[in-house]
């Protein structure tokens, strides 16, 4: 129970900050926040997925990854499969075989009937069960962070290099998902998602529920990498980021390594593109390519990008801000973010959570010394006396 | 010294874009000796020690150790057959604490599985322990490794790679930096190290280079120029003018 204290919650700074998060996530956020906002919070959420696995693999393990949006796509794509297909398989009921009814070939995604394509693709197979489709969302990235991981870091390659690769290959899948228009929905994406196992997800009392199993898997997400990050193999990638020669002579397979976090950090970022999905009902190319990807690490950035912790909060400030500024100064907002990236790399490398690392304690003392506790531990001695003396 | 060569090198050659950084060694180390390695700069010496733990790859020629051929090995697998490499400059983890950085040198739990379920078991915290004490380090065991002193960092090295009982170690530099005290003790420690392994160690500083070593190899120009004892290589006339002369 100790350890288990101990390394998920990371002892008593980290289950006050967990407990902080989970204050705020559970209660703050649904109190305050009509509908619409809170479902937007949704969607923030679910970029901290990213951001919290980012935490993982270039915070800790030194791995800078322009292309998370890569796998944050696929985890959204593979679950706006299953529910498109559920989305048709009801208008196929309403309408019976009516086609005209259903504006479109029964039992087959509009999209598809709209690219002349007559029979479901059997890419799109697996995605009629819904275990197989959780399972894939999970898979599908993995096994894609497990392809790039290998043969990237076998190579060599690393740093820059890794980045601007990352990049291109999220690149590659916005254009071919672009231009694959029969089998993913071209540049609208996959639209018009309405039910999952039959639950309506666009009512208002789905909404709220999805954020908060939102919140709860995001909690996970960060229990998870606590965990992470207590056990040897935390320790190792803060040693082959600051020493990958040094950990390769002391015989560790540095590649396998890095594959193996990198692999955690997609599947991470895949659980928080499915519950994008579900929350917005939607899934677009847009929202997969470079722009998003580099907002990613710019969260983690502004977070904190050693907290796991302070990568949710910046995720939430970094998009609430977006949303807000750039409803206010569409030309200007650019510009505004590149700023705020510059100065919080320049002034406060370790993010929100290192400022709050480093004034938090200073504050304090300020606000104990202004309400009169400074020295809180001399009253605390008085009640121990007088029960020593009763005693007696 | 009737013992087979632990260490065998023979006709290795480097050549870097047509430069030949190590040029036709051949060399070999016994067990249980301390052998250093001295020369000019651009000698040789560090390519000698890279090419020997993999981590440049050898032209022609060839690295037996223990009667196994090293050079095609990866690098881990090289450290597995127990050769054991401390770089020139100290390379450590700063943001790890002297405990953490021995722990993982520990040669255990290298593997993904093992770094997820390795257990810090009685017998880890002591072999930590008795390698702190070794290298002078036991009063840091919980300093972050980036607060330690220049000689503290290379001490720290020594003992990463001593923690892996490595049965051939390659140190480059080791005293680089010290105190003269420090360098005292470093000899001490090397003295003690060498039994039960071989050692090979790159020095500049004579002095230094007296007090340990039991042959001594000079390098020039990616050869090997002479070899002997101390004080055969010192009188030797060739030495003296490309290297001990400045």
């Amino acid at each position: 129970m100790h350890t288990l204290y101990n390394r998920a919650l990371g002892g008593k700074s980290g289950t006050v900050g967990l407990a902080l998060l989970c204050i705020v996530l559970f209660l703050v956020f649904p109190l305050s926040l009509d509908n619409f906002r809170l479902n937007m919070m949704s969607k923030y959420l679910s970029y901290a997925f990213v951001a919290v696995g980012l935490v993982l693999c270039w915070g800790n393990g030194g791995i800078l990854s322009l292309g998370q949006g890569l796998f944050w796509g696929f985890g959204g794509y593979c679950m706006a499969a299953f529910l498109k297909l559920e989305a048709a398989h009801n208008i196929a009921a309403e309408s019976g075989s009516d086609q005209i009814r259903a504006l479109t070939t029964v039992g087959l995604p509009d999209f598809m009937d709209w690219n002349q394509i007559t029979s479901l693709p059997y890419i799109w197979y697996p995605f009629k069960s819904f275990p197989l489709t959780i399972i894939l969302v999970f898979l599908v990235p993995t096994l894609l962070a497990y392809i790039i991981g290998t043969a990237m870091f076998k190579r060599r390659v690393g740093g820059v290099y890794f980045a601007l690769i990352t990049q291109a290959l999220c690149w590659i899948m916005e254009i071919s998902f672009v231009t694959r228009q029969g089998w993913t929905g071209g540049i609208n994406g996959i639209t018009d998602l309405r039910t999952c196992l039959g639950w309506d997800i666009r009512t208002k009392s789905a909404q709220i529920t999805l954020y908060f199993l939102t919140s709860i898997f995001l909690i996970a997400c960060i229990l998870v990498g606590r965990f992470i990050l207590s056990i040897k193999l935390g320790r190792i990638l803060v040693a082959m980021r600051d020493g990958e020669d040094r950990v390769r002579f002391s015989g560790y397979s540095v590649s396998k390594l890095k594959t193996f976090i990198f692999c955690v950090a997609a599947a991470m970022s895949a659980m928080g593109g499915a519950l994008f999905v579900l929350n917005v009902g939607f899934m677009s190319p847009k929202l997969v390519t470079i722009e998003p990807s580099i907002y990613m690490v710019i969260f983690c950035a502004v977070g904190g990008r050693n907290s796991l912790i302070g990568a949710v909060y910046g995720a939430i400030l970094v998009s609430y801000g977006k949303t807000y500024f750039s409803e206010m100064f569409p030309n200007l907002w650019y510009f505004l973010m590149g700023g705020v990236f510059i100065l919080v790399t320049r002034f406060f490398p370790d993010g929100l959570a290192g400022a709050v690392d480093r004034f938090g304690p200073m504050l304090g003392k300020k606000i104990f010394s202004m309400i009169g506790r400074a020295q809180q531990n001399f009253p605390a001695v008085v009640p121990v006396t007088i029960e020593a003396n009763e005693g007696h | 010294m009737s013992a087979a060569a632990e260490l065998e090198i023979k006709d290795l050659t480097v050549s870097f874009d047509g430069f030949k950084a190590v040029d036709n060694f051949t060399f070999s180390v016994e067990h249980e000796e301390l052998r250093v390695v001295i020369g000019p700069n651009g000698a040789g010496k560090t390519t000698l020690l890279d090419l020997i733990c993999g981590k440049t790859r050898p032209t022609g020629g060839s690295i037996r150790f223990k009667g196994r051929e090293l050079s095609k090995m990866q690098e881990n697998s090289i450290v597995r057959q127990g050769v054991g490499r401390k770089f020139q400059t100290p390379s450590i983890y700063p943001k790890l604490t002297v405990f953490e950085n021995l722990e993982i040198s520990f040669p255990r739990g290298r593997g993904i599985w093992g770094s997820l379920f390795f257990k810090q078991t009685d017998d880890v915290r002591e072999r930590i322990n008795e390698v702190a004490r070794d290298t002078y380090l036991s009063d840091h065991l919980h300093t972050s490794a980036e607060h330690l002193s220049h000689g503290q960092k290379q001490w720290l090295e020594i003992g990463m790679v001593l923690i892996a009982d490595p049965k051939l170690m390659l140190l480059d530099e080791p005293v680089a930096g010290m105190s003269v005290r420090e360098r005292q003790q470093t000899a001490d420690l090397l003295k003690r190290i060498c039994k039960g392994r071989s050692v090979v160690v790159i020095e500049h500083d004579m002095n230094f280079v007296k007090e340990i070593a039991h042959k001594v190899t000079v390098m020039h120009q990616g050869k090997m120029l002479v070899e002997g004892s101390m004080d055969e290589v010192q009188a030797n006339e060739k030495v003296r003018e490309v290297y001990l002369g400045h």
